[in-house]
């Protein structure tokens, strides 16, 4: 069942481009706090954040070369907390 | 299978000796005992309190304690039973025991890391239960610590935050550790689908355990930090919002209920089949719906929080996904009630508390959707209908469960059998008291009876006085059932490996199990209900 992915060998420009991307978004994160999004300034911030992560999961972490199951099980773990904090924010956006 | 050579885990000689050969064991069925022996001795301290709340609402007015002291046992009531009782309850006890022989296992995945959250456990309910014997005595603010008054009471808030905390803990390794066993240690040819249903409820449970718990932990930590460093998280007089204290506590708080009633519901999905004698009804549908209940039962923590002061889109959609979420859980009591249909019914002890546990469940699950409901709830919220209505799903649900449990698994646990008479007797008995003692309480709460006060006006006197006398009987209940079972470990008849004919893996070891459970993994080719054909 578990053959834990055979060996695979990133080549060092994919991961010198998902460093890049993480520092972009890094930058752009804190530029955004001079535009005034309102209610959005916490989704924005949030959305910034789960891109980068899921960046490292994929690449950093091989999240990309596992196997099925685990992709699954971690996705459902992200769909969910995202469903809690969306939920969430169904009292304090409509207050 | 048997082996001559064999000794059953209680003989086998370890390295240590005496009470060492126990604390320090990280035999799976041994630590499943450990949490066995703790977890009645708390839930004995428990009962003790409740009696003690009902004796005070015999009579209006002081009975036999002031305010401050019944605030006080019913907080430690709650903290103690929620906990440190039924949270833990039937994964670490049953699921420890059982989860590795039903898989086909030697032990689970991680023994020590086992042992540990046994001792974690320990540690946490002592530092909880430290409170007691400081100045300030115990907290009173309820087992839910709400802001802002948490951070106000003068009691001692902080050891039972903290063991709540260190509680949890122990309960994110039992569910990894259970995640990670199911899904590498499963025998050879147990597909998923092969696989017995009480260790899928387990499945279910170990990620909420895993995704759950830490926000519980977070929180405390946050009322630890707001109490000691003055940082404005919930309390207004700070800039904190005290709805935020009560999303968060209920984000776990809620899926927690269903870290108790899974694995509640997978114990009765062994018992009525083997009970039933006959397959059971939609066994796919009860792993979906249980999948099902683990992942919507995040999503309606709000329903907790409806007088609170939410948004009313907060409001409707957290009414909406209560009413979804009763959905599965119906579909099961549908598959067990279709298990019974036209079945060979063996009428044992362990079948009675099934049977009962479906009556308490619906009862307890109906009654939940009042409460669900807008409109009921503003009327019931804060009332004695609501202690009604989780004392039927925590008490009933998974008391009864748990009782079905023990007295299921007692052959096998403990290689002897108990005096059926007597254990009918004490379920009858239990089962009278338990209705007695709750069912008032529908009545009281509909009629406005505030729940945590101590007085009441006259008109409630009846009904009080009635559930009070049914604490009694359910004590007395308690009484002969334990008795027959702790004189049947020592002095029962010895068991046979399958007395009740079940077919799951558990009733082909030895009775008490060897070490190692098989001294052979078996290679599985059939369903783990398979009453077409005899196996044997």
């Amino acid at each position: 069942m578990n053959k834990h992915s055979d060996n695979h060998i990133v080549p060092y420009r994919l991961y010198i481009q998902v460093l890049a991307g993480l520092i972009v978004m890094t930058i752009l994160s804190v530029a955004i706090t001079k535009i005034n999004l309102d209610t959005l300034t916490v989704f924005a911030a949030i959305l910034l954040a789960s891109i980068k992560s899921a960046l490292v999961l994929t690449f950093f972490m091989h999240l990309k070369f596992d196997n099925k199951l685990l992709q699954i099980l971690v996705i459902s773990v992200f769909v969910l907390v995202a469903l809690v904090l969306f939920i969430t924010f169904l009292d304090y956006n409509f207050r | 299978m048997s082996n001559l050579n064999a000794v059953s885990f209680r003989e086998e000689q370890g390295r240590y000796k005496g009470i060492f050969a126990w604390i320090f064991s990280t035999d799976h069925k041994r630590i499943g005992l450990l949490y066995l022996y703790s977890i009645v001795s708390f839930f004995l301290i428990g009962v003790l309190l409740g009696a003690a709340m009902k004796l005070e609402l015999l009579a209006p007015g002081k009975t036999v304690m002031d305010p401050a002291t019944y605030n006080a046992i019913f907080t430690l009531h709650g903290v103690i039973m929620i906990f440190l009782v039924v949270v833990p309850g039937l994964p670490a006890v049953f699921g420890n025991f059982m989860l590795p022989i039903m898989i086909g296992a030697k032990d689970v995945a991680f023994p020590k890391l086992n042992l540990l959250s046994w001792w974690i456990y320990v540690f946490g309910a002592i530092i909880a239960l430290s409170s007691l014997f400081m100045g300030g005595g115990p907290p009173d603010t309820g087992w839910t610590f709400y802001a802002p008054y948490a951070f106000k009471t003068n009691t001692n808030m902080l050891p039972a935050v903290l063991g709540a905390f260190i509680l949890g803990f122990s309960s994110i390794l039992t569910g990894i550790n259970f995640i990670v066993t199911i899904h590498r240690l499963r025998a050879p040819g147990m597909t998923w689908f092969k696989m017995p249903l009480f260790p899928w409820t387990l499945y279910g449970t170990g990620w909420i355990q895993i995704l759950a718990t830490p926000i519980v932990g977070i929180t405390l930590l946050m009322i630890v930090g707001e109490r000691v460093l003055n940082i404005g998280f919930f309390d207004p007089a700070l800039g904190g919002d005290p709805i935020l204290y009560q999303h968060l506590f209920w984000i776990y708080s809620h899926p927690a209920v269903y870290i108790m009633i899974l694995p509640a519901m997978g114990a009765i999905s062994e018992i009525i089949p083997t009970f039933a004698n006959k397959s059971i009804f939609g066994y796919k549908a009860i792993v979906i719906s249980t999948l099902a209940i683990a992942f919507v039962g995040y999503f309606v923590w709000g329903h907790h929080m409806f007088t609170s002061g939410m948004s009313g889109t907060a409001l409707y959609t957290f009414s909406l996904l209560t009413f979804i979420v009763a959905i599965p859980s119906a579909i099961k009591v549908f598959n067990w009630v279709g298990t019974l249909h036209k079945a060979s019914i063996q009428l044992e002890t362990p079948f009675f508390w099934a049977a009962s546990f479906l009556f308490v469940f619906m009862i307890g699950g109906l009654s939940g959707l009042a409460l669900g409901a807008l409109a009921t709830n503003v009327h019931l919220h804060d009332t004695a209908f609501v202690v009604a209505h989780f004392h039927f799903i925590v008490f009933g649900g998974v008391g009864f469960a748990f009782m079905g449990a023990i007295h299921y698994w007692f052959p096998k646990i403990w290689g002897r059998m108990y005096n059926t008479r007597i254990a009918t007797s004490g379920w009858i008995i239990f089962f009278i008291g338990f209705c007695t003692l709750y069912l008032p309480m529908f009545f009281l709460g509909v009629t406005g009876m505030p729940r945590r006060y101590y007085d009441y006006v006259e008109n409630f006197h009846g009904p009080n006085i009635v559930s009070t006398i049914g604490s009694w009987v359910l004590i007395l209940g308690l009484v002969i059932i334990l008795t027959n079972l702790i004189r049947s470990a020592y002095k029962g008849e010895k068991a046979s490996k399958n007395p009740w004919g079940g077919r799951t893996l558990e009733w082909t070891v030895d009775s008490p199990p060897t070490l190692e459970n098989f001294e052979e993994i078996p290679v599985i080719d059939r369903g783990p209900y398979d009453y077409r054909k005899n196996p044997e």
